[in-house]
């Protein structure tokens, strides 16, 4: 079975005070850390274990700059043979645009199953996996919380809201969009990493590809960035500890709470 | 004059919330642009769906199938392609749900219109349509254009428009239309349900919960967490990744898809405030939240906040008993 994965890299966030740029259009990235986009490293582990079931390759692909090769040596060093990155130069790219330039660097691969993460952290679009199968004509299910393949078509669990689960079936070649928790990602030791550089790593240009200016042409631009309101919002209770704890207990009693 | 399309979202014979809150918003659009507000149904044959959504829209085009009882992202986006191509709709709302998510990204391919996803408000400005979303789980919100196209596609986040009681209006028009008789064999086939909520506790029923997030760290430091919990009389619960990590069993998860729950209070600590996770706590009584990060968005819809380690305050908590 071979499988390509798409995987992106994002700037952790949390606990992080995010700055506007200049232009209004994005954050100051100088000062932020980068990851492996959480659900990516799911879909990377899914290929890794069916691999390790039943053979064949796992190819890890990436559109991004030179330092998001971090993320492809990782994939590597968790199992994947093989890695591309497609460096997309200063454009400026949306959902649509990455899913044209996926689809044309993989037409011609040879594949079983492409997975993509549900949503990348940052843009929290949730729209390249789906897009991507569309333009390369494959059957598709979202948010994948479990896949048995067998023979040319697999049994797959599609969460849904509320505590449901969908089961169903599905043709292959297929891309699936995998949700997290799906297993239990392997820990990449620095060791691992750096083995891993044995391993293929593809560089493309996007200019090399063939693309006609409107497949490289946004649909979607963002206009302003800006933060939230702050008109709504919590009442702050300040104080040392235990002054706090003592505000958080007479606010549960005020609120009915037995305690 | 042009069209809103709203794609009607059901399931186990009951239409989803989504479904009203975009027609409610596109109703409020429609109000400003003159557009038509239409209901696009595909269900199953008598689910009953038709009369009440007439309620609501202008016009109902229904096609009533057996293949169509249970979502099928093969079978709708064929069905939507053409009737996107016949109407030319000047915006077709789909919700931000796991269906939406498997549907949207795949019909703005083959109709060729731009898809903008998990809107949380939608606007026209100079005959296209602009709309705010949230990137970066919240903590920032973005304006978003599109190329010019015939006809446009947004999904909208569940909960985000919520319409008051008593909107409907004059029944509109229905139309029931037969399934085209040339339509492609669905690669994906539906098997079952499974319930995934159950389980030895039950955190819908706490009336006061302890819930943790990602912020909690490590495994070992849930304990410590629970120890507060018990100390208190609360219930414990939690955010996503602690299930994910198996920290802690699924009937423990908050969220759109984890459990709603409707506690007095709900302390969540370490826990950012994704719209997925606070979905699931807007029937909580009062919200306190403790997050070390000042902008985390779960302080825009907790009532109390503080802004600090929990691990300090919760070990200030267990002291008072
Ligand atoms: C289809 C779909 C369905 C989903 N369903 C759900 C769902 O049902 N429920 C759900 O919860 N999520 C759900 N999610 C995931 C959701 O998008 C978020 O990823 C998730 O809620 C984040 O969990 P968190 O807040 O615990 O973690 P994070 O977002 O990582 O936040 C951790 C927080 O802890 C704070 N923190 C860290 N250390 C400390 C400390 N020592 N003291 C105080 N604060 C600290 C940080 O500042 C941060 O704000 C879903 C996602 C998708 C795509
Ligand atoms: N630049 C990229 N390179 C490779 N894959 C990507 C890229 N951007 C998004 N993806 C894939 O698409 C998924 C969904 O991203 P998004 O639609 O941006 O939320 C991610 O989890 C990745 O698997």
């Amino acid at each position: 079975m071979n499988i390509i994965v798409c995987i992106k890299r994002v700037p952790l966030t949390q606990e992080v005070d995010l700055e506007i740029d200049e232009l209004r259009k994005g954050v100051k990235k100088d000062a932020l850390a980068y990851v492996i986009n959480d659900w990516d490293n799911y879909a990377i582990e899914e290929a890794v274990l069916l691999q390790e079931k039943f053979g064949g390759t796992v190819t890890a692909i990436t559109i991004g700059d030179e330092d998001d090769e971090e993320i492809l040596r990782r994939a590597l060093a968790m199992g994947a043979d093989k890695s591309i990155r497609i460096e997309a130069g200063e454009r400026e790219l949306d959902g649509f645009t990455i899913s044209k330039i996926l689809a044309k660097t993989i037409r011609d691969l040879d594949y079983d199953l492409i997975m993509t993460g549900v949503q990348a952290d940052d843009d929290n679009a949730a729209m390249v996996g789906i897009m991507l199968a569309e333009e390369l004509g494959l059957s598709h299910a979202a948010v994948v919380t479990g896949m048995e393949p067998e023979g040319n078509a697999a049994t797959i669990r599609v969460e849904l809201e509320g505590g449901m689960d969908e089961i169903s079936k599905i043709k292959l070649p297929s891309l699936l969009t995998i949700q997290t928790g799906i297993n239990d990602p392997r820990y990449v030791s620095i060791m691992g990493i750096r083995k891993a550089r044995k391993k293929e790593l593809v560089v493309i240009n996007v200019e090399d590809l063939g693309l006609s200016e409107d497949d490289l042409a946004q649909r979607t631009m963002i206009e302003e960035v800006f933060l939230p309101p702050e008109t709504e919002g919590a009442e702050m209770i300040e104080g040392d500890p235990s002054s706090v704890a003592g505000q958080i207990i007479q606010i549960m009693k005020e609120k009915g709470v037995s305690i | 004059m042009g069209e809103i399309f709203v794609v009607v979202e059901h399931r186990k014979g009951e239409i989803r919330e989504i479904t009203f809150e975009m027609l409610f918003k596109a109703r409020e659009l429609c109000r400003t642009s003159s557009h038509n507000l239409t209901a696009l149904l595909l269900g199953g044959k008598d689910q009953g769906f038709v009369n009440n959504l007439a309620k609501w829209a202008d016009r109902v085009i229904a096609f009533e199938d057996n293949r169509l009882e249970v979502f099928n992202a093969d079978l709708y986006k064929e069905i939507l392609n053409r009737l996107i191509l016949e109407h030319t709709p000047f915006l077709t709302f789909i919700g931000h749900t796991s269906w939406g998510m498997d549907l949207a990204p795949a019909l703005s391919i083959k109709t060729g219109f731009p898809l903008a996803t998990d809107c949380v408000d939608i606007q026209t400005e100079d005959g296209r349509p602009i709309v705010t979303r949230q990137i970066y789980s919240g903590k920032l919100f973005s304006k978003v254009s599109f190329k010019e196209s015939p006809g446009y596609l947004v999904t909208v986040r569940p909960g985000a428009f919520l319409p008051p009681d008593g909107v409907e209006k004059n029944p509109g028009e229905i139309m029931m239309q037969e399934l085209p008789s040339d339509l492609t064999e669905p690669e994906k086939e539906f098997i079952e349900f499974v319930d995934t909520g159950a389980g030895e506790i039950d955190i819908t029923q706490a009336e006061l919960l302890v819930s943790i997030g990602r912020g909690v760290g490590e495994e070992e430091n849930i304990a410590t967490i629970k120890e507060l919990a018990d100390l208190m009389g609360a219930t414990l619960s939690c955010s996503r990744p602690v299930v994910d990590k198996n920290w802690l069993p699924k009937y423990h998860q908050v969220g759109t898809s984890g459990k709603s729950v409707k506690p007095k209070v709900y302390l969540a600590l370490g826990i950012s405030g994704a719209f997925q996770h606070v979905a699931g706590i807007t029937g909580a009584g009062t919200v306190i939240a403790i997050n070390k990060d000042r902008k985390a968005p779960i302080f825009r819809v907790a009532d109390y906040g503080i802004s600090d380690d929990l691990f300090k305050v919760a070990d200030a908590l267990k002291a008072e008993f």
